[in-house]
């Protein structure tokens, strides 16, 4: 960089840009194979993966393994049961877990350090490690709905979403983002006679663009990679979601073309909810002007 | 297209049959994801379904790599089917725990099927396979004719000696990547499967079959001792890859880059399209006669169904050479008796792949038949992988042993 | 005073409430029945009842020793020597039914090392598996998290500046994170394959054959770096993004201030971002510890923790033993034991990055 003149403004942005994009080829060129893959049949496919054909779409292209891949499973359906799930913990868990942040660091009440402790040390636990008590569990809960009361949850969307709305780490990325929030604006509008609600609605959700947004991110993708839980507790094919679908690719002999064109598939809802939310963090960039 | 349609007209023979008083009966499959098997199996069900008025089966198919889970959870949640599809080896750990109950079926229906198709535990019998799987090893006549080797057969298979000359002669050749293919990109069941009848043939074994107590002189005596040697020699002397990507799995054979391949009968349909000239020749002797694993995804009855005599008719139904021939021809799976085989296209005497039938009735050996096994096949699995990436022979089999040993007393016996 | 005290417990306790049933119920509550199972004989499928065992599963993955070896004699006595060195008897000739230790039964050799003069001490473990498998973690710990924390700072900073399409780049960094990670390393192992993969015909081109093909994942020394590098390369995006939204809660005017103080990038840097991202870099290091600690399917799909247990790591082996070997006590085990050292590195972590009044 020091080469370069200070006053040599074309050429210092050439050079960002090489950089960034440079660095751009290093992240995405897996993802080209994948989509490049999913269009060539699998022989084809397994020879180009060798050499720099993988990211290129040449030879034998069509969206054939796409059919086929639409023919083997009912792929609609899973990524339907899957942006259902996922959607509904994420509104939730953001409600829930964003309430409870704003509480552990606005308010005072008896037994929070305590709580936020033992909150925290949750965030250690693998889920794998407590599946199988919470299987024996959910397997025998209540549950109140159209056809009176029931017990086990299992076949169903709830078993999927309710035991994974709260959780340490998003209760966490709000505590933390919350400090760094300035703490005189809430004292200020608690004299003035503020109720916590409305501090909360009012001017600490307006302020948590960022954080919402990370939060819903990394909720979505810990939903939609969901496996393990909704393989144990869903037996019915019509509540099964993309990961578990993904298995029907692996038969003995793989179609490795249907394998990238499911892949593909499911990961356009991922990549189109965070562009959506990529605008939340605009939104926030713009908005920390008149803030600060 | 036909698929859809054939759907829609079971679904209307499902709604049919269902205004009358029957009984259903719930059915798990492992072979979601797999159109021929599901419409074969769906076959079954609307034939059984219409056939009679007193039982109604309901499927639910699961994807094979997700189905030993989904049983284990759906047992623990107490919520198993009527009729349960099991794979051999596992069905001695499910009936030991309490999953499954014995199977009665009219013994003449299933007098002449293929031993391995027949899952016996505790001396009775509690599922019973609509196919069987073998193993061969899998080359073209004509890579046999230029490394100018002869052709076993069964009456005459390759001695170690020959078979290590055939890989020597391959590797020699500078023709391929390697000269053996045994499949090490498929972890799992595969290598027990598939490698342990190497051990048999050697006078090894997993686990010492006379009491099933222990494993200890079974899989770390001399016999097993010169097995390791020669498993570790195959992969430092360069005849096979120890690591190998599973694409290379699937697509290495065909593209050239193996002389031989260790596959099953599943993979032979492909194999053949590819090159008309492949040959499945039976396994080599390493002194105790040559051995290939038998036993593949069997039916059995639940535990907890209430309608025992329901399932069993299910089953019984399904035996058909009919439906047999059907799994064959779908999915080149190896028909269970001499008569669906002779109805079928490629196992007939004569077909392309009539061997594997031969070779399921006279080399076939099931994996242990312990509940334990389960577990042992994960300790066998992960000693051949540590043997064949370089670790000390006998210093793995005794741990091996030692820890299968300890298994089996931990879990009381296994009931044996 | 007193009733604004009051109104606070109820507000507090009506908005955490929900979260902390909710964990409660399905994590706490899950993780006590886990640590019940831990001191049992507990099987995922088995007709045997269930016994209280103690610390039976805690000596069985815990339990080590030392060994002193002697070297081999001959009749003159003389030390037998072979490549160089002393021999020394197998180790399994000493544990393996030995009347006068029979504690040591079951137990392999961990590593030895020289005690001075000819004899060697060698450290036994009852499962050695399981100790590689810690060693394991935490050097993946101790390499990805720095590393990856660094990077992702580094990436931030990069793509927080003015720039044309810059959203673009945004977007494309983040494209490894929307992909799952069991599907990232089925690509990787593509990448990776030692004969004829991706990487390997990238440096050989480069290199213009310098370079020999390596079998990255085949090779006890390399899987767990591929494997290192890959997990970074997939993940660095999200915590770009977490860095990248505290970089959003520092006051623009701070910016101006030090542009006006005429202060270089680095000063900018030390003086005003780094102070500004305290509590996101707490965030951000606990998250990919946590994460890291839980490195799992990478494994999974990937290498099955060979070759020869290089790539074993703790969760690992707690869902092989817990699901495969149908040995859910000993595998609750192990996450007791996962949980105590991750507490014990939390607490640390918090005691040397808590504010100091």
């Amino acid at each position: 960089m020091a080469v370069i003149s200070s006053d040599n403004r074309g050429l210092r942005l050439a050079v960002r840009y090489a950089v960034l994009i440079l660095i751009a080829l290093i992240f995405v060129f897996p993802l080209v194979f994948m989509v490049m893959s999913s269009l060539k049949p699998s022989q084809q496919l397994l020879q180009d993966s060798a050499n720099l054909r993988a990211f290129l779409p040449v030879g034998d292209i069509s969206l054939n393994n796409y059919f086929a891949a639409f023919q083997r499973a009912p792929v609609a359906t899973f990524v339907f049961n899957s942006v259902l799930v996922t959607g509904v913990t994420v509104l939730f868990s953001l409600l829930v877990c964003s309430a409870a942040g704003f509480a552990f660091v606005f308010v005072k009440w008896k037994g929070r350090e305590t709580l936020l402790a033992i909150l925290l040390a949750t965030l250690i636990l693998p889920f794998e490690t407590i599946a199988i008590p919470m299987l024996l569990m959910v397997a025998h809960l209540p549950w109140l709905g159209v056809d009176g009361l029931t017990w086990g949850w299992l076949n169903s969307y709830r078993v999927q979403i309710i035991p994974f709305i709260a959780d340490g780490l998003t209760v966490f990325l709000f505590v933390q983002y919350f400090k760094d929030l300035p703490g005189e604006l809430i004292e200020a509008a608690r004299v003035e006679g503020a109720s916590w609600g409305q501090i909360y609605r009012k001017i600490v959700m307006p302020l948590s663009g960022p954080i919402l947004a990370t939060a819903a991110i990394l909720k979505f993708l810990v939903m939609y990679n969901q496996y393990l839980w909704p393989l144990m507790v869903t037996q019915e094919e019509g509540y099964r979601p993309v990961m578990v679908g993904l298995q029907y690719f692996f038969q003995l002999n793989v179609a490795w073309g249907e394998v990238m064109a499911y892949l593909s598939l499911i990961t356009v809802p991922v990549l189109a909810f965070y562009l959506y939310l990529q605008r939340a963090f605009i939104a926030s960039i713009a908005s920390t002007g008149v803030k600060g | 297209m036909k698929v859809f349609t054939f759907a829609a007209s079971a679904a209307i023979l499902a709604w049919a049959s269902a205004a009358q008083a029957q009984t259903t009966l719930t059915m798990w499959y492992h072979g979601a994801g797999n159109e021929v098997e599901s419409k074969i199996i769906n076959q079954i069900i609307a034939d059984f379904n219409a056939s009679q008025s007193e039982w109604k089966v309901e499927l639910q198919s699961f994807p094979q790599a997700a189905y030993n889970d989904s049983v284990v959870a759906g047992a623990l949640a107490g919520n198993l089917p009527d009729i349960l599809d099991v794979d051999g080896p596992v069905m001695p750990n499910w009936a030991w725990a309490g999953y499954m109950q014995p199977l009665t079926i009219d013994e003449s229906k299933i007098a002449d099927f293929l031993p391995g198709t027949k899952g016996v535990w505790n001396g009775q019998l509690y599922s019973i396979g609509l196919w069987d799987a073998a193993v061969a090893l899998v080359t073209r006549q004509s890579y046999l004719d230029e490394l100018g080797l002869r052709t076993p057969t069964l009456e005459q298979p390759w001695t170690k000696d020959e078979f290590m000359a055939a890989l020597d002669a391959a590797k020699a050749s500078g023709k391929f990547e390697y000269a053996f293919d045994p499949g090490m990109a498929w972890t799992g069941e595969w290598y027990p499967y598939a490698f342990s009848p190497f051990l048999q043939s050697f006078g090894g074994d997993i686990v010492d079959r006379s009491t099933y107590k222990t494993a200890e002189g079974a899989l770390n005596g001399d016999a097993a001792m010169a097995f390791g040697e020669w498993w570790q020699g195959l992969f430092t002397n360069g005849y096979a890859p120890a690591t190998q990507d599973p694409a290379d799995r699937d697509g290495g054979f065909a593209a050239g880059k193996y002389a031989f391949s260790w596959n099953g009968n599943w993979a032979a349909l492909n194999t053949l399209q590819q090159f008309p000239d492949t040959v499945f020749l039976p396994a080599p002797d390493f002194g105790n006669g040559p051995k290939i694993g038998a036993a593949s995804w069997q039916f059995g009855v639940s535990a907890r169904s209430q309608h025992p005599e329901g399932a069993a008719a299910f089953i019984e139904f399904a035996l058909q050479d009919q439906y047999l021939a059907d799994f064959s021809n779908g999915i080149g799976l190896i028909p269970p008796t001499p008569t669906a085989a002779a109805m079928t296209e490629h196992y007939k005497p004569g077909g392309a792949m009539a061997g594997f039938f031969e070779l399921s009735a006279q080399q076939a050996l099931v994996r242990p038949v312990t509940p334990g096994y389960v577990v042992q096949a994960k300790v066998f699995e992960k000693a051949l992988a540590d043997i064949a990436n370089g670790a000390d022979v006998a210093d793995t089999l005794d741990a091996a042993a030692d820890e299968i040993t300890a298994d089996i007393e931990k879990n009381g016996g296994y009931g044996h | 005073m007193a009733s604004k005290f009051t109104v606070s417990n109820r507000t507090g306790w009506l908005m955490a409430g929900p979260a902390i049933l909710l964990i409660a119920g399905f994590v706490i509550l899950p993780f006590f029945l886990a640590i019940g199972l831990s001191f049992s004989n507990q099987r995922l499928v088995s007709p045997n009842p269930t016994e209280f065992v103690g610390l039976s599963n805690y000596r069985q993955l815990l339990d080590l020793a030392t060994l002193r070896l002697e070297p081999l004699r001959d009749e003159a006595g003389q030390v037998v020597m072979a490549d160089g060195g002393p021999q020394y008897p197998a180790v399994r000739s000493l544990t393996r039914n030995n009347p006068d230790r029979p504690d040591l039964a079951g137990m392999r050799e961990w590593f030895s090392f020289s005690t001075g003069g000819e004899s060697r001490t060698v450290v036994l473990a009852r499962d050695v598996v399981f100790m590689k498998a810690i060693v394991n973690t935490f050097i993946f710990v101790i390499v990805v998290a720095p590393v990856q924390a660094g990077l992702a700072l580094c990436l931030a900073l990069l793509i927080n500046q003015r720039l044309r399409g810059i959203n673009i780049f945004r977007a494309i960094y983040f494209m490894p994170v929307v992909v799952s990670i069991v599907v990232v390393s089925l690509l990787w192992r593509l990448i990776y394959d030692g004969q004829s993969g991706l990487l390997n015909n990238l440096l050989d081109a480069i290199s213009f054959g310098m370079i020999p093909p390596v079998n990255w994942l085949g090779n006890p020394s390399t899987a767990l770096g591929a494997i290192m590098a890959m997990s970074i390369w997939q993940a660095v995006g999200f915590h770009m993004v977490i860095w990248l939204s505290g970089l959003q809660t520092i006051s623009p005017t701070l910016y101006e201030a030090a542009a006006i103080e005429g202060a270089s990038k680095w000063q900018v840097f030390r003086y005003v971002t780094w102070p500004g991202l305290r509590n996101t870099a707490v965030l951000v290091l606990i998250v990919i510890t946590m994460q890291a600690f839980g490195l799992f399917a990478q494994i999974d799909v990937m290498t099955n923790g060979g070759p020869l247990d290089s790539t074993q790591t703790i969760v690992f082996q707690a869902i092989e033993r817990g699901y495969g070997k149908q040995d859910i006590s000993g595998g609750s085990a192990i996450s007791v034991i996962l949980f105590v050292i991750v507490l014990s590195i939390s607490l640390t972590q918090r005691w040397l990055t808590r504010e100091k009044p």
